[in-house]
């Protein structure tokens, strides 16, 4: 069954997005993620327009973190002054992101930098994850507990000023630091089409050290805020978000969820953190693929746009 | 007696022929529909044409048959053709060219091969075929259209002829009697809105006899068509609208699937 998608001006298969929503809704809810990196190449991949489906997928993982926000809050498991500190730099970031995203479909190298940032980002990310759930994996084995003790040491952000305490999560920390992760967050998921949840949660555990209870929970309020503004920004400036494929999306990934979360409460932590580190390193280097290997086409066209 | 009466109505059908240009064949034509409509089931759609050569009685018949060329032109817009070249290991765009006014739909529909219906300096004159069409660039602050063979030009139809916005068919065109035809204008459920001007060309022995246009407008309806004027009239409100969408569907989730 084909439907016509009224922004992305082009029909698709309904069922086709509806199975990648409830397929990456299932990984979004297997690992607590947005999965925002997987399901903004999917959507190019298909054939819609990278500057559509970066705005798009924003609403999607709006909906996503919404369904598991509130089911946290009701578990009493959400820092609320640190996310709305962390909110404060997110907010910044997003527009900063939305107005970069603008400039650069101007000058019309947004798929080179959406492509670099990929790799860079789901590169790094994605070995570090490896590396450092093969570690607490070696761990587990010789019976140490998983995780090793927090280190005593402070880092140097830990003797910034502004030092406020966050009652829930148990943490004394500078506002420059929560500022910056807020910032960075809503400026990469404006930028590249994703929630940040995979980057988001080991910032907060390492560098905030916000403990497992309120780590998930706080980074998914977050999200939900920066992506719901993303949405309005980008529908306001580029006119790009289309609702009918968003629906879709959703609704895919909401049922898709369920069964990942059950699916996720299997394995363990370092298991987990293991499986996703590889797959964000498996879309990180998919994308390098595609910008070394040489195209089968070496022109495009683009419409130009008329900015306003 | 029957051979002399031939003879009288050759000298006279040359005659008129030679005399009164408007004894020449004539183009009638009629389009299947005016507007097309992309609604959400919109998947592409066949808009057919038909035409009839019209002739009185002074026209000469013409030996070698007569040839149709059916342009569909497009909405116009402005496009950039990048090509990409490998630098520091990956490839990136280096060099462009800007092509501006350019229909964002082409379709040239013949009866047969362009090449057997004209010569390439008639085609060139008249702009049959993909080939011969103007399709003005841009480099710096000149305009100028190029020739075929230009490399930007070329990778522009190119890309444009898998898309299926440009198309060159030599049997699209078919004549179910010697003087009436019939054209498919096949629009993929790509087509850009807009509207589509039709231009048909006679040709008898490689040069034009007669000529006619008609148009037809490819419309958004419906819901598609609340959602993208929204979108782009209100685009705050359809930002928020969507929004809100977003946090409803999940707090329907969170109930539906609430388990504790």
């Amino acid at each position: 069954m084909e439907i016509y998608l009224p922004i992305a001006d082009l029909p698709v298969n309904v069922f086709l997005i509806l199975g990648m929503g409830i397929a990456v809704g299932f990984i979004s809810g297997m690992f607590g993620i947005g999965g925002g990196f997987l399901m903004t190449p999917l959507l190019i991949f298909v054939g819609i327009a990278p500057a559509v489906a970066v705005a798009s997928v924003s609403t999607h993982i709006a909906a996503s973190s919404c369904s598991g926000a509130i089911a946290y809050w009701r578990r009493n498991a959400i820092d609320v002054p640190l996310a709305l500190m962390l909110l404060a730099g997110g907010i910044l970031g997003t527009m900063s992101g939305v107005w970069l995203f603008t400039k650069l479909r101007s000058v019309d190298q947004l798929d080179l930098v959406i492509g670099l940032s990929y790799v860079t980002l789901l590169t790094t990310v994605g070995a570090l994850m490896i590396l450092e759930s093969v570690r607490a994996v070696r761990r587990s084995r010789q019976g140490q507990p998983p995780v090793p003790r927090r280190p005593g040491s402070h880092a140097w952000f830990h003797g910034l000023p502004f030092k406020l305490r966050f009652k829930r999560s148990k943490i004394y920390v500078s506002a420059i630091p929560v500022w910056a992760i807020g910032f960075i967050i809503g400026f990469l998921g404006a930028v590249m089409g994703i929630g940040g949840g995979f980057i988001l949660v080991p910032m907060l555990i390492y560098f905030l050290r916000v403990p497992t209870v309120t780590v998930i929970g706080t980074s998914l309020v977050l999200q939900l805020v920066t992506m719901a503004s993303a949405t309005v920004l980008h529908a306001t400036t580029n006119q790009l978000v289309d609702a009918v494929l968003a629906l879709m999306l959703m609704t895919g990934g909401v049922i898709g969820a369920q069964f990942g979360a059950r699916a996720g409460q299997k394995l363990s932590g370092e298991w987990l953190r293991l499986l996703l580190g590889m797959l964000v390193l498996a879309v990180g280097l998919r994308f390098a693929t595609q910008l070394v290997v040489t195209p089968s086409d070496p022109y495009s066209i683009r419409v130009v746009e008329v900015l306003r | 007696m029957i051979r002399r009466l031939t003879a009288i109505l050759a000298v006279v059908t040359a005659f008129a022929a030679a005399s009164a240009p408007a004894a020449a064949e004539w183009l009638v034509t009629s389009l299947s529909k005016h507007r097309i409509q992309v609604t959400s089931n919109f998947g592409g759609e066949d808009l057919v044409l038909f035409g009839s050569v019209e002739r009185d009685a002074a026209t000469i018949p013409r030996r070698g048959g007569y040839d149709i060329v059916v342009t569909v032109t497009g909405p116009r817009k402005t496009f950039v053709t990048r090509r990409k070249e490998r630098r520091l290991g990956i490839w990136i765009n280096v060099d462009s060219r800007e092509f501006d006014g350019t229909p964002t739909f082409l379709a040239v529909l013949t009866n047969r091969p362009v090449d057997q219906i004209a010569s390439e300096d008639v085609r060139r004159r008249l702009k049959i075929g993909l080939d011969y069409q103007s399709l003005p660039q841009q480099n710096g602050a000149n305009v100028a259209d190029v020739v075929p063979e230009d490399a930007f030009r070329k990778a522009f139809i190119r890309i444009n002829v898998q898309h299926q916005l440009y198309q060159e068919s030599a049997n699209a065109v078919t004549f179910l009697t010697p003087n009436l035809f019939r054209a498919a204008i096949p629009l993929p459920a790509s087509v850009p809105v807009g509207t589509y001007a039709i231009d048909v060309k006679l040709l008898a022995d490689g040069a034009l006899i007669a000529r006619t246009t008609s148009a037809f407008e490819v419309i958004k309806a419906g819901f598609e068509q609340i959602v993208a004027d929204t979108a782009h009239q209100q685009p705050f409100l359809y930002g928020l609208i969507t929004a809100l969408m977003a946090l409803l569907t999940g707090w329907l989730a969170s109930v539906v699937f609430r388990r504790d």
